[in-house]
């Protein structure tokens, strides 16, 4: 049973990489946690489950980036080539950071805050973890 | 709580150095602490801001080996981790012990190598400032959070983002020109518009001179009573108010354009000094980024939000401007040795209110602010000093 998995940030991205984006919520209060808590904080509940986001949401806050870390100079990200990261605001509620993809990050002028996106799942490279993107 | 004063302030050149944090941090210190016609055995203990030793040159246990550095080896000394607030949070605390009584004069500052990483390490251990585990592989920057603050603000207020970029630039031109006769700051060197707009891109819209150096530093104050501080020098310089409010990850901000922690943190010291935003004669403030300064300078109430633009662009900031803020150029000229930076903004103010600032000075000056960010938005701190 997948909701048996222990509520903490290894099983969130151990979720990623079987391509699910995972919240948890309370049980007793039914307040949403993207990432996940363990413990609500609302009612100080300790009885969360699992749930699984659509992977539906807009586009909140963006940045094209020219110069990043280390991690993105390994996938091949430089000056010439920048990526684009954001927040994204998902129709569950909760917002999540994220790398923004099919979008041009060379004409951040044209970017739109509000553009729908969907989940993707990126593995970096092999071995790599997955991390959460979102796809115009 | 007694009324505590600062009486002493120190401060190494910012910019590259092959001193050690230890080495830069004994510099500040023994200014400070000479300054104060105090002498090393006289500080009861040492509150140092840092962030990176361990990364920077494999130290930890920081603060131990600074108050050896100096010949007190048996004093009580905590290394304070704020991010780029480390400075200002062990200052604050510092303040908070000398008042309660507990401790009569304590040394407090920060030190950092962060030029010491180079670029991509750095870029890498600050962005360790960001939610690590949910951010961090997003590839999220701090350049990056800016320039989406950037974003939201003009598509907030209307403004084109062209008009933003060069109330923007008009923040790095004013921080160069007043690091210009700063004897101590990174760089010393007039900019102009053209430099803005010609350096490489770091994350649209912000360029390279949108964004303030990594430096190697160390700045030091020594805090006191009021009562001994009036024995010690002519020209003490008094705690009027201080304010520390922490602050979620970025993906949980309400609203990226204005800080809430800052808000916090200013009313705080607004409400314990009395004072509001109009009697406030000068500030030091966090200008990580230009874009920083403008919502900085709203989010501590010198302008209304969406107008700070404007106001950068008119001169009220300026040095002989309503509110002149960065007059020592700010973390843009005078460098930003992140656990120091705080400690470098209350050198700044205590020169000012004692008028020694030569042709950086803000005439008449006599109540000063500082206003330090931790991170991505996770922390502010905030003192307010008067003479």
């Amino acid at each position: 049973m997948a909701d048996e998995r222990e509520i903490n940030s290894a099983s969130f991205y151990q979720y990623l990489g079987e391509k699910k984006l995972m919240a948890s919520r309370c049980r007793k209060c039914q307040a949403l946690y993207l990432p996940p808590h363990s413990l609500c904080a609302k009612c100080r509940g300790d009885d969360m489950e699992w749930v699984e986001m659509k992977g539906n949401g807009k586009l909140a806050a963006f940045a094209a980036i020219s110069v990043g870390p280390t991690s993105t100079i390994e996938e091949g990200y430089d000056r010439n080539n920048p990526y684009l990261v954001g927040i994204v605001q998902l129709d569950e509620g909760p917002k999540i950071s994220a790398r923004v993809l099919g979008i041009d990050p060379g004409k951040p002028e044209s970017i739109k805050i509000g553009t729908p996106l969907t989940v993707e799942f990126l593995e970096p490279a092999e071995g790599k973890t997955t991390y959460v993107a979102f796809k115009a | 709580m007694r009324e505590v004063a600062v009486v002493g302030v120190g401060m190494t050149k910012f910019g590259p150095s092959e001193k050690t944090n230890v080495e830069l941090f004994s510099e500040a210190a023994m200014e400070a602490i000479t300054e104060s016609n105090l002498v090393p055995k006289d500080i009861q203990a040492l509150f140092l801001g840092n962030v990176f030793c361990g990364f920077e040159e494999g130290q930890v246990t920081l603060s131990s080996f600074a108050a050896a550095d100096i010949g007190i080896p048996y004093i009580p000394t905590t290394r304070f981790e704020g991010a780029c607030a480390s400075g200002s949070v062990a200052i604050r605390d510092a303040y908070m012990w000398v008042a309660s009584g507990f401790y009569d004069v304590v040394l407090a500052g920060g030190t950092e190598k962060a030029l010491a990483m180079g670029t991509p390490y750095a870029t890498r251990t600050f962005a360790m400032g960001s939610d690590s585990r949910y951010e961090g592989p997003t590839g999220v920057t701090f350049p990056g959070i800016f320039a989406m603050m950037a974003h939201l603000y003009a598509s907030k207020y209307g403004i084109p983002l062209q008009k933003l970029k060069e109330q923007m630039a008009a923040v790095a031109v004013k921080n160069h020109r007043n690091g210009i006769f700063h004897p101590k700051a990174h760089f010393r060197k007039e900019i102009t518009q053209d430099t803005v707009f010609n350096s490489i891109m770091v994350a649209d819209p912000l360029q390279l001179f949108d964004c303030c150096p990594f430096s190697d530093g160390a700045a030091a104050v020594v805090l006191t009573s009021a009562d001994r501080a009036k024995q010690l020098t002519d020209k003490p310089v008094y705690f009027a108010g201080v304010g520390q409010c922490s602050g979620p990850p970025l993906h949980n901000q309400k609203d990226i354009t204005r800080i809430k922690a800052r808000e916090i943190s200013a009313k705080q010291a607004y409400d314990m000094a009395g004072l509001g935003p109009s009697d406030i004669d000068m500030c030091e403030l966090h200008d990580c980024f230009t874009m920083a300064e403008i919502a900085a300078t709203e989010g501590l109430g010198f302008f209304d939000f969406g107008e700070g633009g404007k106001g950068v662009e008119s001169g009220e900031t300026r040095i002989g401007g309503r509110i002149p803020i960065n007059p020592s150029g700010g973390l843009k000229a005078r460098g930003h040795p992140i656990g120091a930076t705080g400690a470098a903004q209350v050198y700044e103010i205590a020169k000012q209110l004692r008028g020694e600032c030569g042709e950086r000075q803000v005439e008449g000056a006599r109540i000063g602010m500082t206003d330090t960010l931790g991170a991505d938005l996770a922390l502010v701190c905030n003192m307010i000093f008067r003479i």
